[in-house]
């Protein structure tokens, strides 16, 4: 007890109080972050027209997006906003799936396959470094080689494989799912690997001591030793696929539907309270899916 | 290898792994390396390859301007927006992270918050700020009506611009990253120092500015990196909260379906470079400072 008082004590660098060395950036939280949403979620019960938003109370928003939706129309189909969501969803899973195994991969030849702790580094930084520059870029550096002209078909007609350039390589749901892997394995790679480097080399020895395969080894003490960067990268992956519009309007050449795409398209008509209400049920299904993720680790011990 | 059985042993898939590893290499930057190289293309050449020659014509292009588009104020407003996020960004970051060092009340809930803003979808924060400024408007007119204060409301235009709204949207896309990294700095950092410095009889600011700053100083670049880095390219917090000017990103993501000539690769280029040069200099700076402090 008495050296917990200590450290206390003299843990304390400055005298200013804690609470306010936090303020400036508890304020830019609060006006920023906590009162905006909480006006997302008034304003998702507002009305509009034309011109602007009328403070009232009512569910319109809601009811006018999930219109047609507890019935199949006449041609099978369900609604835009339950196609839109599943889209969405068949999206994010499909990339999760790819940055999950990819980005496992990656991290666990960083961790145990490379044997000086400057290569790894090294290795590491190379893989990080893209994440410092721009999206956009990254996204249109694969016109040269996915277009119709690019490179991917000027060899697939070279060696005469097709007779036609393939046209579902760019501005698809391929090129969507390719630049979101492209992008984003990134925030897989790091929490994964530093799940990794903190199991215990010794565990793994004792695993391969006691007769275990590989597969073994690696299905019964690594992956459950780097659950928690598991989650961590998946939660990442799926939230910021889940609110994208950027990149799948450019890679989808603004023909694929994503709930994001849904809500930039009504703020930039002003129907505000209509985008509220959207951004309020895209929230709750995100909501969801991290805190089934989240139940299982604390993030603040595995920094 | 004569001393094969001195090594631990490569664990099984090596090759697989690696070749995964490769490939995934050329995966991230390959892309990259094809718009720097038409970046140069000839003045005949297209979007794709063949090159048509090797010419400087569309860096001079994109000089002159992309159509209505004035690049070098865009990149401009980016560059100074990127400063003004990246000072910020370590100096609160830095405040809080010792902040969360003592007792701090709501300690948890300011956690909670950080961390929610970091995997909250972009665009519902960008919405929620631009609806912010939105009302902000409204209740400003509002006043100036209701005071008849005429030549406020004649010249009042919005509260949205880039150094209010954008500037807030970009601020909790980085800070969380600041916070995290100087958790991790101070989840390693030694206490021990800091007591030696104190019974020496240094006072707290003393303390602060001569032993435990020089020890955390490179993760602070770091953190500037990051504010710099995150806000250069920032698109989809700031989409909805800006408001009559663009920063570069936005522009860029503009002119994706517009320009249709290498100029765009041009820009590419150089705003990887920026980018480029950004976290060289951190790295230098880091190893600069991580030797003096030895």
């Amino acid at each position: 007890m008495t050296t917990q008082q200590n450290t206390q004590n003299s843990v304390a660098p400055l005298r200013i109080s804690a609470g306010w060395q936090a303020t400036p950036y508890s304020m830019v939280f609060l006006l920023f972050f906590l009162i905006p949403l909480g006006l997302i979620l008034m304003v998702s019960f507002w009305e509009f027209n034309e011109y602007e938003m009328i403070p009232t109370f009512t569910w319109h928003s809601y009811i006018s997006i999930f219109e047609g939706c507890t019935q199949l129309n006449e041609y099978g189909d369900t609604c835009v906003t339950l196609k839109t969501y599943g889209s969405t969803i068949r999206i994010s899973l499909i990339v999760w799936f790819i940055t999950l195994i990819l980005g496992f991969s990656v991290a666990y030849f960083l961790a145990f396959c490379v044997r000086t702790t400057a290569m790894q580094t090294m290795l590491f930084v190379l893989c990080t470094v893209p994440f410092w520059t721009s999206n956009v870029i990254r996204m249109i550096s694969w016109i040269p080689l996915l277009g119709r002209n690019g490179l991917v078909n000027q060899s697939l007609v070279g060696m005469g494989l097709v007779d036609q350039p393939v046209e579902w390589l760019l501005f698809s749901e391929f090129s969507v799912v390719l630049a979101f892997v492209h992008l984003y394995t990134m925030f897989m790679i790091v929490p994964i690997f530093n799940s990794m480097m903190r199991i215990d080399r010794s565990l793994i020895e004792a695993a391969t001591d006691n007769g275990a395969t590989a597969w073994q080894t690696l299905w019964s003490v690594i992956i459950p030793l780097s659950r928690t960067g598991i989650i961590i990268g998946s939660i990442f992956v799926i939230t910021i696929v889940m609110g994208d519009f950027v990149t799948i309007g450019v890679m989808g050449g603004q023909q694929i539907a994503s709930v994001g795409k849904i809500i930039q398209v009504q703020t930039s008509f002003l129907q505000f309270p209509l985008a509220a209400a959207n951004a309020v049920i895209l929230l709750l299904v995100v909501l969801m899916i991290i805190w089934g993720l989240t139940r299982l680790v604390d993030i603040r011990k595995e920094l | 290898m004569a001393n094969q059985n001195f090594e631990p042993k490569r664990p099984a898939g090596y090759v697989g792994l690696l070749t995964v590893f490769v490939l995934f290499v050329i995966f991230l930057y390959g892309p990259m390396a094809t718009i720097f190289i038409l970046s140069f293309q000839g003045p005949d050449g297209g979007l794709t390859f063949p090159l048509q020659g090797v010419s400087l014509h569309w860096f001079y292009k994109l000089a002159e301007g992309l159509g209505v588009v004035d690049i070098g104020a865009a990149l401009k407003r980016s560059l100074v927006l990127g400063l003004v996020v990246m000072s910020l960004t370590m100096v609160m970051s830095v405040l809080a992270g010792l902040a969360f060092r003592k007792k701090l009340r709501g300690g948890n809930a300011l956690f909670y918050v950080t961390v929610a803003s970091l995997i909250m979808p972009s665009i519902i924060v960008s919405l929620g700020i631009g609806l912010q400024f939105r009302l902000l408007d409204s209740a400003l007119k509002w006043c100036f009506e209701y005071f008849a204060m005429t030549g406020m409301l004649d010249t009042f235009g919005t509260s949205l611009g880039l150094y209010s709204s954008a500037l807030g949207a970009h601020l909790t896309w980085t800070l969380p990253f600041g916070l995290l990294i100087m958790f991790a700095v101070f989840n390693r950092f030694n206490p021990a120092y800091e007591e030696a410095a104190q019974d020496l009889g240094a006072t707290h600011w003393q303390t602060f500015k001569h032993v435990v700053f020089p020890l955390i100083a490179p993760s602070v670049v770091g953190v500037g990196m990051f504010g710099f880095t995150l806000s250069w390219d920032e698109i989809a917090r700031t989409s909805q909260a800006i408001g009559d000017v663009n920063t570069l990103p936005l522009e860029l993501q503009g002119l994706t379906t517009t320009v249709t000539n290498p100029a765009i690769y041009a820009l590419g280029s150089i705003t990887t470079m920026v980018s480029f040069l950004v976290i060289g200099l951190t790295m230098l700076a880091v190893k600069l400072l991580s030797k003096r402090r030895t």
